[in-house]
């Protein structure tokens, strides 16, 4: 008996290691004749995965082309930052200023406008600091006037990097008990502010796709200095030669294909009966007055 | 309350249906952890029986060495993992980020110690005489040392639950050096984080649940084979 026992336990972890290498062994053995570097890593926002648009784009384009989109989903400034170091091979970011600097210095090359939607700010139903229908930069004045909770990433995203543009612009410092960094993700980011019934800058997408869970409604919207930007870029191959720069180039031109953009325009219309992202594949920054 | 056991309704549901994905999430938990676990005991488990059975100068350093790694915070673990395994870190050449395999060495990290740690306890309260008798009955070192854990198997067996428990809970390391990629470093815990960033609460309930599950599963297969050697022992 004891050693029957003894058997079984072997057995059971024999049984782990046999299963563990079957488990990495398997995907090559699935899709022979395909791309020579199958793995393309994208470093992306978490507002891609969070809304579920890269469940549906990414299956599509792998299904396609055979290559293998490793998604880490982090804020921009973390995907940006992954870019600068070669360890990513595409980058699907909103934070325009970071990414032109990026450019500058020669680590991401073919920055190119995918898509966008707007930032808005939503808040408590009573709005308490009186912004509803007001510009960005007087809702930031009066949030911070009447020290009402406000939310923010605190986490260098291109939500985190637009929120601080703004306060910049209102010419304020933000601070005090009023002003919570939490260092979330959107998603988790828009639960805490509202538990907490306060104010939060958020991308439209991703409220959309959590309103059910968040009872703030949208107090400003329409604001041209809250347009979300979407790029691609790819990690500059000639700087990192460990970079899998035709896996990226595929992924990046198919994300601006007929067929690529047509799945971006029309993600989220069954569901929340508008799009989420609009295309903007034949656009420029210029058109944007950027 | 009425959320929570739906969470478990739907966890059972999802088990029960055979949702591929979920399968799939389930499946790869178990390999990466299980495979931690076993590397953890092959090097804790020795190591933990030779510190318990040498006298030697030092022998203190090295053990609240041990008993400080049986506490690693796993995100620490994980950045340091992630740093020798980048592209351009020491170990990029051998491509193991965003790979199961990168979960496993950091599991594998944070499991050890703590496997060490309890098999020299383990070990270490068994009765001191014990040895000098097989010794003296003409037993091997090696036969020794094979008695000796069969009888502090106990102990051990509480180590590699513990150790098991650990990994397959942990969720900052496996989250850093794995990437949480769908259908290939998407563990339990990961895929719990993931649904609630997406705001999906009842399917990150239902996965912790059946994380819940899992383990429970796990530890009461071992804790029945602890049990079943014992009476028979007895």
């Amino acid at each position: 008996m004891k050693k029957q026992v003894t058997a079984v336990i072997m057995s059971l972890f024999l049984a782990m290691l046999v299963l563990a290498g079957c488990g990495t062994k398997a995907p090559t053995a699935q899709q022979p004749a395909q791309p020579q570097v199958k793995d393309v890593i994208l470093a992306t926002t978490t507002s891609t995965q969070d809304s579920g648009l890269l469940d549906v784009l990414i299956p599509a384009f792998e299904k396609k082309t055979g290559y293998k989109i490793k998604t880490i989903a982090v804020g921009s400034g973390q995907a940006i930052a992954m870019g600068e170091k070669g360890e990513a091979d595409i980058l699907l970011t909103h934070a325009p200023d970071a990414e032109k600097k990026v450019i500058e210095s020669g680590a991401a090359i073919n920055r190119r406008l995918i898509m966008h939607n707007d930032f808005i700010i939503i808040g408590p139903a009573a709005d308490p600091a009186g912004i509803k229908g007001k510009s960005a930069a007087e809702a930031m004045k009066g949030i911070a006037d009447t020290n009402s909770i406000f939310i923010s990433r605190g986490d260098n995203s291109g939500t985190d990097q637009l929120e601080k543009k703004l306060w910049k612009q209102s010419n304020i410092k933000p601070a005090g008990s009023w002003y919570q960094e939490v260092g979330t993700g959107m998603g988790q980011a828009l639960k805490i502010a509202s538990e907490k019934q306060g104010y939060i800058l958020t991308d439209r997408a991703t409220y959309l796709a959590q309103a059910k869970n968040i009872g703030l409604p949208i107090l400003v919207e329409g604001d041209a200095k809250l347009l979300n930007i979407y790029h691609v870029m790819e990690v500059n191959p000639a700087k990192y030669s460990k970079v899998n720069a035709a896996g990226a180039k595929a992924f990046a031109d198919f994300l601006l294909s007929t067929e690529g953009q047509s799945i971006i325009a029309s993600f989220g219309k069954d569901k929340f009966g508008q799009p989420l992202f609009f295309a903007d594949g034949n656009k420029t920054d210029k058109d944007f007055g950027l | 309350m009425d959320s929570i056991w739906q969470g478990f309704c739907e966890a059972v549901r999802l088990l029960a249906a055979g949702d591929p994905e979920v399968y799939e999430v389930v499946l790869l938990s178990l390999q990466v952890s299980g495979l931690a676990t076993a590397i953890s005991v092959i090097l804790g488990v020795p190591f933990g029986l030779w510190l318990a059975l040498n006298e030697f100068r030092g022998k203190q350093l090295i053990l609240s060495f041990v008993n400080f790694g049986m506490g690693l915070p796993p995100v620490v673990v994980g950045l340091f993992v992630s740093l020798l395994l980048w592209r351009y870190g020491p170990l990029g050449m051998l491509g193991l980020m965003y790979t199961p395999i990168a979960i496993v060495i950091a599991q594998a990290v944070i499991a050890s110690p703590i496997i060490a740690g309890l098999s020299f306890a383990a070990i270490g309260s068994l009765e001191p005489k014990l040895r000098l008798q097989f010794l003296s009955l003409g037993a091997t070192r090696l036969q020794t040392n094979w008695l000796l854990i069969k009888e502090a198997r106990l102990g051990l067996m509480a180590a590699v639950m513990a150790g098991f428990g650990g990994v397959v809970s942990e969720v900052g390391a496996s989250m850093m050096v794995g990437g949480n990629i769908r259908g290939e470093t998407r563990v339990l815990t990961t895929a719990t984080v993931m649904e609630v960033g997406k705001g999906n609460y009842e399917m990150a309930l239902a996965l912790s649940f059946v994380l819940l599950i899992v383990a429970y599963g796990v530890v009461a297969i071992l804790t029945y084979s602890q049990n079943g050697r014992r009476q028979d022992a007895g």
